[in-house]
């Protein structure tokens, strides 16, 4: 079981917890304002874009080329972007506080 | 007698060899030419790059085959670019967002059941004109909120809004189309209700109301961009359907992978070919001079079987996990309707996996499109079918 938190573009804290599937899975099932997840979850669309704390990031990894690709046409992409469609929800992000990007 | 034919589930990459070579191709267009790119990651860069490949050019001219010679409106938010674009998306993306709603998803299982209920009883029939075609006039007016008699109408316009047999731009039935928009505006004015001219008619968009002009700019839009693309996409399911009737059995059997096998249908298909851009200044594409004032076009078609991005671009594969299609377009102008489209394509898809166990093709008429060295299957002008139900 992951208990994790997205802060929305509003400032809004909204946390969430679950056990499987993607992070945009998550965050969708629960209504985070700003994450879309229009494909559904397969790096199509880059409607779930947030931003990862410095440690987070290097906790979680760096994203492959195709998302990379995606984010780095993103007008507020970052260093520590990642499309939560490509992260697993699993242990290795309990506890984590993910920004919204859009 | 009737013979099946077979074959209709093929849809090839028209754009390969050129891709490769130099990643651009060319076409005439009303003596407008195109530079076609190719490529998926330089597709993505262009549609990006706004300030240099704008949309807001001449009413009609990034469309291909060119509008410019039928039509004076400019299509909204399609023809506008940044910023001013921003404030008309802020103003529609809630609107066209609805499909998610589950009260719009109960109402648009109701149309597929009919539409699929249909399919059973008729003996044999024409996917396009006698499932498609009613099936998305019958859903457009849900994204419009209007009435479903209106669905008639739409329906004994054809299937092309601006095209007749004898032309691919057919001045008179844009004209038929325009006219019904401008009819129903003016309704909107006397009699306000809940529908989208409606709600247009009474929003701002960028600190100022929607002129009639504009939201006659955004229906225009709302009803060319969705009509051919979603048929095309329906019909060409079907057929590709009727020659690989397991995974649509295997959709029933792990309804898991619907968002999947329909992102992958629609990579596959690419219902819309391309979109144009103009030239805002002298630029280069894969080493190719552009000059200010030409068009460009965003092959989404050849993007989408890129063999640097897609591993066995040409095969269907219910188990791409990861598919960066540009079906829908990328960037600013993604597609507008793209959630409507796509909640149609997945209940359909699910519907016809828990009902249908056959589809026999008996006839099919392919349409291809002649763009300049390139012929491309983007569909069918007809295609006939049996259902045989569960």
């Amino acid at each position: 079981m992951a208990k994790v938190i997205f802060i929305t573009k509003t400032n809004d804290a909204v946390e969430v917890e679950g056990d499987s599937g993607s992070l945009m899975e998550l965050a969708s099932a629960n209504g985070v304002a700003g994450i879309d997840g229009d494909c559904g979850g397969v790096c199509s669309c880059a409607t779930c874009h947030i931003y990862l704390t410095p440690d987070d990031f290097k906790k979680v990894g760096t994203p492959d080329e195709i998302e990379s690709d995606m984010l780095e046409l993103d007008d507020n992409v970052t260093q520590y972007s990642r499309l939560c469609c490509q992260i697993e929800v699993s242990e290795n992000i309990d506890g984590m506080t993910f920004r919204v990007a859009n | 007698m009737t013979s099946k034919v077979t074959g209709i589930s093929e849809f090839p990459d028209a754009f390969a060899q050129q891709r490769k070579v130099t990643g651009m191709g060319q076409m005439d267009d009303q003596n407008d030419p195109v530079n076609m790119i190719l490529g998926l990651k330089d597709v993505r860069k262009a549609a990006h790059n706004c300030a240099v490949f704008q949309s807001g050019a001449k009413p009609g001219r990034i469309v291909i085959p060119s509008e410019v010679a039928i039509r004076e409106t400019r299509q909204i938010p399609f023809e506008v670019d940044p910023p001013q674009h921003g404030g008309f998306r802020e103003l529609l993306n809630p609107w066209f967002k609805r499909p998610l709603d589950e009260c719009y998803q109960a109402r648009l299982q109701t149309i597929i059941d009919e539409t699929i209920e249909n399919a059973f009883k008729a003996e044999s029939f024409d996917v396009v004109s006698q499932f498609a075609l009613p099936l998305q006039s019958k859903a457009l007016t849900l994204l419009l909120n209007t009435s479903m008699d209106k669905a008639q109408t739409w329906i004994d316009w054809g299937t092309h809004v601006f095209r007749s047999e004898d032309s691919d731009l057919d001045g008179d039935k844009a004209n038929i189309l325009y006219n019904y928009i401008d009819e129903q505006i003016e309704n909107a004015i006397a009699i306000p209700g809940d529908d989208l001219y409606s709600v247009l008619l009474n929003s701002q968009a960028n600190g100022k109301k929607l002129s009639k002009e504009e939201v006659k700019g955004v229906m225009i839009l709302t009803f060319a961009g969705g009509r051919d693309t979603v048929i095309n996409a329906i019909t060409n399911s079907i057929a590709y359907f009727s020659e690989n009737i397991s995974d649509l059995k295997r959709i029933d059997d792990e309804p898991e992978i619907l968002n999947r096998a329909v992102e992958e249908l629609i990579r596959y298909f690419s219902p819309l070919t391309q979109m144009g851009r103009v030239a805002t200044q002298d630029t280069s594409v894969c080493e190719h001079a552009i000059k200010a004032d030409t068009r460009v076009s965003l092959c989404w078609a050849s993007a989408n079987r890129d063999e640097k991005v897609f591993k066995n671009p040409n095969n269907v594969d219910f188990d791409r996990k990861v598919n960066p299609h540009i079906s829908f377009g990328f960037s600013h102008h993604n597609c507008l309707g793209a959630t409507h489209a796509r909640q149609i394509l997945r209940q359909l898809v699910l519907s016809l996996a828990n009902k249908v166990a056959q589809i026999e093709a008996i006839k099919a008429d392919e349409n291809i499109e002649k763009l300049g060295e390139f012929s491309r299957k983007v569909g069918f002008n007809s295609l006939h079918v049996s259902f045989k139900s569960k």
